[in-house]
């Protein structure tokens, strides 16, 4: 590696850093494919059918044979559609989705910007996803697909809120913004991680989260029985798989975040037991079979049910908890919150 | 040769000014809203070159997360008749032409430092690497300027309070749900099984069927 670096000189940081994002992003898209096929396999299993099962053993290769059907696909561009801004629409949607990564960390040493406002950065990168869902709504040129748009662009702004107001509560407890901090913060064991403490704040997170991707029960956005697909109706081909790309990426980003901020990140739930990266993908793992479990149990939200959740359950729920967190650090049992 | 930072500063000023001028040349709203976005964004960008990463990341997840997605909505769904809009605009020249010129007077005085004395104070050190921007400014917001704050977030509930009250107007006739009610409904409450024989003579089951 020195080697390299004397011979590339003051090229060698910008090519290293490309490297390290190819080995984020790879294997992300790697993982955003398996999801979809575990998605398919385990809301099957729910519903006692067998899944994908025809191209490859299992069916594993299933997502690399739907990938190359997108991929073939003619890309169909309505004919009253705003083209550019029609184009714009998935890039939006999937560069937030994988710009956030750059700050996750993976263990505590494996991170590829360590940055101090890391929760700060997540939250304003997100953040902007809502405008690939709004562009791509309304360049369409149609209905359903602006009726789509309106639905997204509202939740999400809604459950926005009380997402950050959790969050509030976590950087109260591990009073910093750096998210390796914050699971350094949590370390001697599975009754120091976050998510016993700020419980209130763990569930409002987590059912956020799932309002925030669009996921079922919160699907309305999309809403196949009443809007056809919502804001990505006029797409096909690989314009279409973009955004499919960015939804399973966000989820997986929002399992990443859940496990760092609330189930103690890389660290092991016994203190006998070595940390390391294998306990970050087997808790995401978990999260991301929470996702799928809802899917297959819950029925789709109506709407004006989701707007009451978002502002009259959650955001006082949290409110009040940050009040409890910032009093209990007050008295002697402080310990129990940090 | 330019330094590093010296190049990011003229990239992204460049792709502010362009942004800002589409901002007010754009014939569709559509795309004015959005190269507003585009200008909160890089402006963002440039504050993170002044050391003030917390003022950048909180312009871009208030401004770009949530005031103009709510600004992008409104302007979307109004029909804006674009032709009906322009009629008269140059009648407004005798007014906007002073109010343009004086602005570009207090901005060439802003911007020639030398009026300021800006040649003589030295330029801030950097701080190193470890320095927390945000835990600097939540210091100083909650100890020497607290009372400032507090005024402002009170005003700020108080206009919030004022919007609302202003808006809401509860009809007589609405007819509403209570989440409460619906959830705690029996089915006793909506569902009656009643025996009764069946009407028809004589049909199986498989016929039915």
């Amino acid at each position: 590696m020195e080697f390299m670096q004397n011979l590339l000189g003051a090229w060698w940081t910008p090519l290293w850093t490309l490297v390290k994002i190819m080995i984020i992003v790879i294997p992300l898209m790697l993982a955003v494919a398996y999801v979809t096929y575990a998605e398919r396999k385990v809301i099957g299993w729910m519903q006692v059918r067998i899944g994908p099962n025809r191209v490859g053993y299992q069916g594993l290769l299933q997502p690399i044979a739907d990938g190359l059907k997108l991929l073939m696909k003619e890309i169909i561009i309505p004919s009253g559609a705003n083209k550019g801004l029609f184009i714009l629409g998935p890039i939006l949607a999937i560069a937030p989705a994988l710009a956030a990564w750059a700050v996750i960390p993976f263990t505590d040493k494996w991170v590829l910007a360590n940055i101090d406002a890391g929760l700060l950065y997540v939250m304003a990168i997100t953040s902007m996803g809502v405008y690939g869902v709004i562009v791509a709504g309304w360049a369409s040129n149609s209905k359903y697909a602006f009726l789509g748009a309106m639905r997204s662009a509202a939740q999400i702004v809604s459950y926005e809120i009380a997402m950050g107001f959790a969050l509030v509560g976590v950087l109260m407890a591990s009073q910093s913004l750096n998210l390796v901090d914050i699971v350094n913060g949590q370390a001697g064991g599975i009754h120091h991680w976050y998510f016993l403490p700020l419980f209130p704040l763990f569930m409002v997170y987590l059912i956020s989260g799932v309002a925030e991707t669009n996921r079922a029960p919160f699907d309305v956005a999309e809403g196949e029985s009443e809007i056809v697909a919502g804001f990505h109706v006029e797409y096909s081909g690989m314009a279409f798989a973009v955004f499919f790309l960015a939804e399973y990426a966000n989820m997986i980003l929002i399992a990443a975040l859940t496990t760092l901020m609330f189930l103690g990140g890389w660290l092991s739930p016994f203190t006998f037991l070595p940390d390391g990266f294998i306990w970050w993908a087997m808790k995401v793992a978990f999260v991301l079979f929470l996702f799928l479990w809802f899917r297959a149990t819950f029925p789709r939200y109506r709407y004006d049910q989701i707007m009451r959740l978002g502002w009259k359950v959650f955001i006082p729920i949290t409110i009040v908890w940050i009040v409890v967190v910032g009093g209990m650090m007050q008295t002697p049992y402080k310990h129990w919150f940090h | 040769m330019m330094t590093f930072a010296q190049f990011i500063f003229y990239f992204f000023s460049a792709i502010l000014l362009f942004a800002g001028l589409r901002v007010i040349t754009a014939r569709n709203p559509v795309h004015a809203a959005l190269n507003l976005v585009l200008a909160f964004f890089t402006a963002a960008g440039l504050w993170m070159t002044l050391e003030a990463e917390f003022l950048a990341i909180t312009l871009v997840l208030v401004y770009v997360g949530a005031v103009m997605v709510l600004f992008l909505f409104v302007v979307m769904m109004l029909d804006i008749n674009l032709d009906k809009l322009r009629e008269g605009f140059w009648d407004y020249l005798p007014l906007a032409l002073p109010v343009a010129i004086l602005l570009m007077l207090e901005m060439t005085v802003v911007l020639g430092g030398r009026f300021f004395g800006l040649d003589k104070t030295a330029a801030p050190a950097a701080h190193p690497a470890g320095y927390s921007n945000t835990k600097e400014l939540g210091r100083l917001i909650y100890t020497q300027y607290v009372y400032a704050f507090e005024i402002a977030a009170v005003i700020l509930l108080v206009a919030i309070v004022a919007a609302i009250a202003l808006t809401m107007r509860k009809r007589k006739d609405t007819k509403y749900i209570d989440p409460a009610k619906q959830v705690s409904v029996k089915r006793a409450d909506r569902l009656r099984i009643v025996k009764m024989v069946a009407e028809k003579k004589g049909v199986t089951g498989e016929e039915q069927g």
